[in-house]
């Protein structure tokens, strides 16, 4: 299992060049990337032709949903923000050469855990807790929730090989049973009025505060920002950066390096649950206040999209982020002006995934001569 | 080399052969366990003899789409092609099937006829779907394991979308009903027992075509050269076996049965579609696969065992009125519920067995 991003099979990752790459170079790279996605939105526009709705009308209505008012744009920014740290996951996890389908169970563990923290740690407390200490730590929490959520397929593969997309695909499953028990019982809102399977509101210590008053983009957009400059060094400038690079590009060249795979393999599946959790730390301290069992679904396969989009690289991944939340964003007014459901976003995901994974299929079409980056991924089932 | 016959090789077949008694007993022990906790709390209500037969009958029912999943899995990987799509072929041809068979229905012809051109519709919308696997991972040979997950986010985005435009356009097709009750001869008459022989098409199909892979698979030339792709592509391809082709049709084999267990969700389990409604089922046939160690009779055998945990949820929630206090964790379906996926990945740690996959599987081949 290994994934490198070089034409040929490199022994191993190409180094951090202090080469500064030329701009031109920097641009083509992007090329395909983006014809990816405005491939994916051609088909995209004549499957919503042939279900009967008008697809520039459509397109119109998501572009407006999602630029077209400030309060588009701040509706932009709360969507994009969970992506940042979800696709940072997957794309860290991808880098290390392991396939985190499990960052939806990752992120509702995250989130369950820092809501906690949020109504239910103050309650046990003598003492009102300050904000600088309440905030930090209920992040911390929904981190490390997300982190050892994370690490159990890890350890699983480390110790007996079992293979991580299934593990972190069953994990989802377990964690959204376990999140409707505990926001049906014993964390469930208990104001008379309240039916949902949601936690009461956390403390007012516990939330981060919006961006701008008036519009309900939060600073975890900016946590995001630097939680993507961060990995981008850890990766890119650090010694267990390049070992977990190593790992990924190929684990038998990592061994004979002397780097301890299993170690590299749990720890990278630790930090990438840790930035899933951290992403539903995120949405309950910085949006809702509170955790909902309807809050999170599908961000998983979304963060997929993101990581492979943006090429796995933590910088891109801010970029397709924006992009996807963006589209996520517009989609509500798209469906109301045009009727076009919402669904449709997903398809264009699936299809700008296609395009992407497949890039073959692009330099077809387009006569690119694009640097060639190929994600070789799985050797079988890894063992 | 005739592994077989050298002593190392005797050895290596007898440490198989303990590990799949082990494999089995324990399948077995845990299915055992399930049906008595079951005949325990509802020993109030019916004798251990109807609630173990219902049990059993639910049991074979539950397990179909796991099975037809596994079965299709198996065709695909090994002939050396990993298949984490099957969940997406399962979701396309359940809905496929459905709207189809509401279709037909909606012109006038009868149940039966309209139900069974829902099948076929389901099995070519999983075998479109597969066509798009196998081009992706065998003609562009990108990451068989991306390749799945693209096809499982289109078929979930486009099943939801379309679903959603049936209701928008306030199109609800009245469904075409379930597919009728087989009664298996003379077994089904039996007293009691009998209701284990009285299945649908798919339940019953799924058995059949475990038979049927392990022929074809184990006893066939097809089978032979299939596995040959799935063991050592670089040999096939030497003694002029067509690597890409037996791939092509394997992959699109495994989408036919793949499409069969999603038919089971519509066309036979509920006359209804929900988005989503395969929730993981494709992800636990897979698990079924490698816990089956690639044999049809292995992955039947962790279809069943995932089948009884959930025969367990459904025939508890029957008796939950007459749990105990004590046990009245298990009032929470909740619990219950992740039964399945823990056990799933209880078997892909090797406690219960360790599995080999084919030596090439997932690994594209290039000339």
């Amino acid at each position: 299992m290994a994934v490198s991003e070089t034409s040929s099979p490199a022994l191993l990752p190409p180094p951090a060049s202090p080469r500064r790459r030329r701009l031109p170079e920097r641009l083509r790279t992007l090329l395909v990337p983006l014809l990816a996605v405005f491939t994916a939105l051609v088909v995209n526009a004549i499957i919503i032709a042939l279900s009967g709705s008008n697809p520039l009308l459509a397109y119109q209505g998501l572009w407006e949903g999602a630029f077209g008012s400030p309060q588009a744009l701040s509706e932009t920014a709360v969507w994009a923000t969970p992506y940042i740290f979800a696709g940072l996951a997957v794309a860290f996890a991808f880098r290390g050469g392991q396939f985190n389908i499990g960052a939806d169970g990752q992120l509702v563990v995250g989130a369950v855990v820092s809501a906690w923290m949020g109504y239910g740690l103050p309650r046990l407390l003598p003492f009102a807790l300050p904000a600088f200490i309440h905030l930090p730590l209920t992040l911390l929490a929904g981190g490390l929730a997300g982190a050892a959520w994370g690490a159990i397929p890890g350890w699983l593969k480390a110790r007996t090989g079992a293979h991580e997309v299934i593990n972190t695909i069953m994990l989802n499953y377990i964690a959204l049973l376990a999140a409707s028990y505990l926001l049906n019982g014993p964390m469930k809102d208990p104001s008379p009025t309240n039916v949902l399977a949601r936690t009461p509101l956390i403390a007012v210590s516990a939330r981060l505060p919006v961006l701008v008053a008036g519009f309900r983009a939060h600073w975890g957009l900016i946590l995001g920002l630097v939680a993507a400059v961060v990995i981008w060094w850890v990766l890119r400038q650090t010694t267990l950066g390049f070992e977990i690079r190593t790992t990924g590009a190929n684990p038998e060249a990592a061994r004979y390096a002397g780097i301890n795979n299993r170690r590299i393999i749990i720890l990278t599946m630790a930090v990438s649950g840790f930035l899933a959790g951290l992403a539903g730390a995120v949405e309950v301290t910085g949006l809702n206040y509170r955790h909902d069992l309807s809050f999170s679904t599908g961000y998983g396969f979304d963060a997929i999209a993101v990581a492979l989009l943006a090429r796995n690289d933590p910088l891109g991944v801010v970029l397709s982020a924006v992009l996807f939340g963006a589209m996520r964003n517009g989609a509500s007014r798209m469906q109301f002006l045009t009727q076009v459901p919402i669904d449709i976003i997903s398809v264009v995901q699936a299809l700008v995934l296609l395009f992407v994974a497949a890039d073959a299929i692009i330099r077809f079409i387009y006569r690119v001569k694009a640097p060639e980056q190929r994600v070789v991924f799985t050797r079988g089932w890894g063992r | 080399m005739t592994a077989a016959t050298s002593p190392s090789g005797a050895r290596a077949r007898q440490s198989r052969n303990s590990a799949n008694l082990l494999r089995y007993g324990l399948i077995a022990g845990i299915i055992v366990g399930l049906i008595t906790i079951t005949t325990v709390v509802g020993r109030e209500q019916n004798t251990p003899a109807v609630i173990i037969a219902s049990f059993l009958a639910t049991l074979v029912a539950v397990a179909t789409p796991i099975t037809l999943g596994a079965l299709g899995g198996i065709f695909c990987e090994r002939a050396g092609v990993v298949n984490i799509a099957i969940e997406g072929l399962m979701l396309s041809a359940a809905f496929f099937g459905f709207v189809a068979a509401a279709q037909v229905k909606a012109w006038g012809v009868p149940s039966l006829p309209s139900l069974l051109a829902g099948v076929l519709a389901a099995v070519l919308a999983s075998v479109l779907f597969s066509l798009l696997h196998a081009v992706l991972s065998i003609t562009f040979r990108i990451d068989q394991v991306i390749s799945g997950t693209v096809i499982n986010i289109l078929a979930m985005g486009l099943t939801g979308y379309l679903h959603q435009q049936l209701v928008f356009q306030g199109g609800d097709l009245p469904a075409a009903g379930v597919l009728p009750v087989l009664r298996v001869p003379f077994l089904a008459d039996i007293p009691v027992v009998g209701q284990i022989f009285q299945q649908q098409p798919m339940a019953i199909l799924a058995i059949v075509l475990v038979g049927v892979t392990h022929f074809v698979l184990f006893h066939t030339t097809w089978g032979l050269h299939t596995r040959a792709v799935g063991e050592h592509p670089r040999a096939a391809d030497t003694v002029g076996i067509n690597v890409q082709a037996i791939r092509y049709a394997n992959v699109l084999i495994g989408g036919v049965i793949a499409g069969l267990g999603g038919a089971y969700f519509t066309l036979e389990s509920v006359p209804n579609f929900q988005p989503l409604m395969t929730n993981g089922r494709g992800f636990i046939a897979l698990a079924a696969v490698i816990f089956g160690n690639w044999t049809p009779a292995g992955a039947w055998a962790a279809a069943l065992l995932f089948g009884a945990a959930q025969a367990l949820q459904i025939n508890l929630q029957f008796y939950a009125s007459a749990l105990p206090a004590s046990l009245g964790f298990l009032k929470t379906s909740q619990f219950v519920g992740m039964v399945p996926y823990l056990l799933t990945m209880l078997a892909l740690t090797g406690v219960m067995g360790r599995s080999t996959a084919p030596a090439a599987d997932g690994q594209p081949y290039e000339h």
